[in-house]
């Protein structure tokens, strides 16, 4: 392996020349032509923010249509264009493009890396995604409107939106191209590019679970790309791969969807669980129990999420034989995700808890993702899905399993890094406002939607019988708070970079351990300019 | 810290935990609000909440567990306390514990779901069949062994209600957007087998206190079954997607004794016999407005609006349009066959013929289109006829 880098200097393990870090001159050569992983991280996560905050206001209108019974904002058409466009951004737009932004970030740093592998790569992977969604959001302001099929864009119902479909469908592809490519930059930084002593098995877990999210990625990726494509040609040229009528089968979309769809789910999740493993043990001042485990859960989850994929479309009539085989293996993912949440608590157990911000968002994130995956267990019983497929028993358990999952965890990562990447303490207080007003909205947001479900609500409808009017008032005034909580995080973000005024030491956090917090704060632009040597009491987990 | 204290921090928490659990799972029913699953009137409702109960008292159980280790680490395992870390980081008896626990707990859960999964799937043996085919955005319902078939759509008075700032409020309209207007009528304590498919895109047929949903695909017939066991009416909705009025298409099965039943199914045929006698009559231009009208509302204007007016971008207006004043034959074809890749859906089946002739009628002389035409039922049978006789020579020619 080529990460035997033999000039290693143990003497300047550590390369803090930040007083002339030779950052390009101009905002143009600065932002556009940079192929320096911290910029280029930087504006991921730029992207992802700005994202979140539209496809965030998109889940307002959505609510505030479902506030009361009745139609009082927008006509149906468009609250499915809504729906539609709040999940394609959240997922490709906010959740992915952060992960990425971390990871850009984290990886060299973390692996004793100067950059990415491949930084010209990593300068296009960034810069094609405002293209895709500049091209994506410009459907709802087309003749033919937004697509409004849902995120899942089942045919046929997805060959009755107009001409935007052709954008839909070329925004997809870019987003796909630009994430096979960040992909395969963090293969070959991660494989090719660690420091002398940084062994496989002595990669932070936010490495490891991006390694397998990588692998993931370039695996689905082009099944999605496949399935749209067919889209495509079934609108404009005639062909019938969907189309009953044609010699087609529109169920055939669905396998393919969903072989992509259920590992997307892991690839938002995977780091999350990254970053829990890195945050837990440093607040509680003990290593993470079961270091090996936590790898081998994680390999475990990645393999089964490539078989797993029909318990989306339990009813669609499959053959007895597929729907027991789709429950069993996808009950069996509870095991190694049980392994995780198990170990987490361990790592917690005995420690020397502190609670700052990061902390308190992991702690968050370990039991509303718990309860999430609890109710995924319950959608796996097939012949109880029968009864929860497509109610808002679904929209509460996949919420629960990416708002307090992994938005959460995105969360806890900018309060745990942004120390480190700027320099400067985030407001504590304010960290903990945004902290608990999140807490306790996300779950008068999410929670009621689980009873909308059981009574027998439909997911995807603007409108809905009285009898559903309690839970939803309560889930909309939820929402609202949610929403306008986030502008906390906003405030904080900002005040931190450019107004605090409490300088953030190299180590940051008295339990932090790893490379990237040998380094000072903010980081030199070219760091690790000579390949740190890796001990073993520099790594987290003891061995 | 002395074990005293542990005990009594890891029973406070477990007390907090379970009185947690307690108000977000059984607390809210006391605000009248239904939240649990229903457990029907079907053995496989039944069955499925069993199976729905016994999963989540399992989860309860797990999760009261994991969240008080938790919680008590996080009282008693803090810095402000003065708690030094301690240093282990793995056990692998313990992991093995935990693994080999949930794995047994997985097999167990396993058993009654693969009886239910298996009971569900077999309709055979069944003494009646539905098949039921979904448009966008209405239902068909066949009695393949009574010759009876309508079509059921969201009734008058949800319709009026559900526009958008309609001004009538939801709460004052019984049974709001789950009131058909021809329920589908079931005997009780019957094996009935469902036929379920659809025409033009994926729908999925769910009334919730028969215990399962089944997607409604064009180009697949999916089966299902039912044995009803109490008579009453229940209410469902169409659970996949299907387009802008995806929430307004509900169901409702009235569910009847058999001898009230049999009566039900004398009644529509004798009914379907005078609709064949109002087909073969000369209707008047006036009787065709006016039922036109009426038609136009529940079929037509939830896209091509109550003016005829028309949806930018994807419903077309008919008022002064070049197809509802143009030659009659085309616009009659629109109306019976749809137009391909839009949705514009082919009514031939979902209407009746004096429907299809009324609802032309009237749209070719409504919102001042005012051509004068009438078109009768008995020319759209003869255009059925002649398409069906069409079929049938192009099979007997086929090599």
């Amino acid at each position: 392996m080529s990460s035997d880098i033999t000039h290693t200097d143990p003497g300047h393990a550590v390369d803090v020349h930040d007083d002339h870090d030779h950052k390009p001159k101009g905002f143009l050569n600065r932002w556009l032509f940079t192929t320096n992983h911290k910029d280029i991280g930087t504006l991921y996560l730029i992207l992802s923010l700005t994202a979140f905050m539209v496809g965030g206001f998109m889940a307002m209108i959505i609510r505030a249509e479902l506030f009361m019974p009745g139609l009082q904002l927008v006509e149906p058409d468009f609250f499915n264009q809504m729906t539609t466009m709040h999940a394609l951004v959240m997922v490709f737009g906010a959740v992915m493009p952060a992960w990425v932004g971390f990871a850009n970030w984290l990886v060299p740093m973390m692996v004793g890396a100067p950059d990415m592998a491949l930084p010209r790569m990593n300068n296009w992977s960034f810069w094609i995604l405002p293209f895709a969604f500049t091209m994506l959001l410009s459907t709802l302001f087309m003749d033919s409107g937004g697509p409004a099929a849902g995120w899942t864009l089942y045919p046929p119902l997805v060959l009755q939106t107009g001409t935007s479909l052709a954008f839909v469908v070329f925004a997809i592809h870019m987003m796909g191209i630009s994430s096979i490519m960040g992909s395969i930059n963090i293969i070959a930084t991660i494989l090719n590019m660690r420091a002398p002593g940084m062994t496989l098995l002595r990669m932070p877990m936010f490495v490891w679970t991006w390694l397998i999210t990588a692998f993931l990625l370039i695996a689905v990726m082009p099944v999605l790309a496949g399935a749209v494509t067919m889209l495509l040609t079934d609108h404009f040229f005639s062909t019938n791969f969907f189309n009953a009528a044609g010699g087609g089968d529109p169920v055939m979309f669905q396998h393919i969807f969903w072989f992509f769809g259920h590992p997307e789910v892991y690839i938002l999740i995977l780091p999350a669980f990254g970053v829990i493993s890195e945050i837990l043990p440093t607040f509680s001042r003990k290593p993470l129990f079961g270091y090996g485990s936590m790898v081998y859960a994680t390999g475990t989850i990645a393999f089964l999420s490539f078989i797993v994929w029909a318990h989306h479309m339990f009813t669609v009539g499959m053959p007895l034989q597929g729907e027991l085989f789709f429950m069993y293996a996808t009950m069996l993912i509870s095991v190694p995700t049980g392994v995780k949440v198990f170990n987490w608590v361990s790592t917690m157990w005995q420690g020397s808890m502190t609670f700052e911000t990061p902390m308190l968002f992991a702690i968050g994130f370990v039991v509303l993702f718990t309860i999430g995956g609890f109710s995924g267990l319950m959608l796996a019983i097939t012949a109880a899905d029968f009864q929860y497929h497509d109610t808002y028993f679904v929209v509460a358990h996949f919420h629960y399993v990416l708002v307090p999952g992994a938005i959460f965890a995105l969360m806890a990562a900018t309060y745990y890094w942004l120390p480190k990447f700027s320099g400067n303490m985030y407001s504590e207080r304010w960290g903990k406002i945004h902290f608990w007003l999140s807490t306790i909205f996300v779950n008068v947001l999410f929670f009621p939607q689980h009873y909308l479900g059981l009574a027998g609500m439909p997911r995807r409808i603007p409108d809905y019988s009285p009898q559903f009017a309690d839970f939803n008032m309560i889930s909309s005034i939820g929402g609202f708070a949610f929403g306008a909580t986030q502008l906390i995080f906003v405030g904080v973000i900002l005040h931190c970079i450019f107004r605090s005024k409490v300088k953030a030491t190299g180590q940051v956090w008295e339990g932090a351990r790893g490379l990237e917090w040998t380094l000072s704060s903010p980081p030199p632009y070219h760091s690790f300019t000579t390949p740190p040597e890796v001990t073993h009491n520099m790594v987290r987990h003891a061995e | 810290m002395k074990k005293e204290n542990t005990v009594i921090v890891v029973l406070a928490v477990l007390a907090a935990v379970i009185a947690a659990t307690w108000l977000s799972l059984v607390a809210p029913a006391m605000t009248g609000n239904e939240v649990n699953m229903t457990r029907g009137v079907t053995s496989l409702s039944a069955s499925h909440y069993d199976l729905h109960m016994i999963v989540l008292w399992v989860c309860v159980i797990i999760g009261i567990g994991v969240f008080t280790a938790m919680f008590t680490s996080i009282v008693l395992h803090r810095k402000s306390r003065g708690h030094k870390a301690a240093t282990f980081s793995h056990s692998t008896l313990a992991e093995i514990i935990w693994t080999v626990i949930p794995v047994l707990i997985l097999v167990a859960m396993a058993v009654p779901a693969t009886k239910a999964l298996i009971k569900m799937e077999d309709s055979s043996g069944a003494e009646m069949t539905v098949k039921i085919t979904a448009f966008q955005w209405r239902w068909k319902y066949e009695y393949l062994d009574h010759d009876i078939s309508f079509i059921s759509a969201l009734d008058s008075a949800s319709n009026a209600a559900r526009q958008l700032n309609s001004g009538i409020d939801p709460a004052n309209v019984e049974n709001y957007l789950l009131d058909v207007d021809h329920p589908l009528v079931l005997p009780v304590g019957k094996k009935i087998k469902f036929l379920i498919t659809a025409d033009d895109v994926i729908h999925s047929w769910w009334v919730p206190a028969l215990g399962w949903k089944r997607d409604a695909i064009p180009g697949f017939i999916n089966e299902a079954w039912t044995n009803i066991e109490k008579p009453g009416t229940y209410r469902g909705q169409c659970a996949e997607l299907c387009g802008k009025d995806h929430g307004f298409m509900p169901i409702v099965v009235v569910a009847l004794p058999q001898a009230e039943f049999d009566a039900w199914t004398r009644k529509q045929l004798a009914d379907s016999q005078d609709q064949q006698q109002d087909v073969e009559r000369l209707w008047t231009q006036q009787e065709l407005m006016q039922h036109g009208e009426s038609v136009y509302a529940n079929a037509c204007a939830s896209c091509h609006q109550s003016e005829g007016q028309g949806l930018t971008p994807a419903f077309p207006a008919l008022a002064g349009s070049q197809v509802a004043t143009g030659p009659i034959d085309a616009h009659i074809d629109i109306v019976m066959n749809g137009r391909a890749g839009t949705a514009m859906s082919a009514w031939r089946e979902q209407l009746s013929d004096t429907d299809i002739a009324a609802a032309l009628t009237y749209t070719r002389n409504a919102f001042g289109n005012d051509t004068g035409d009438v078109v009768q039922p008995f020319t759209i049978a003869g255009i059925k006829r002649q398409a069906g006789k069409r079929q049938t020579t192009e099979q007997e020619t086929a090599p």
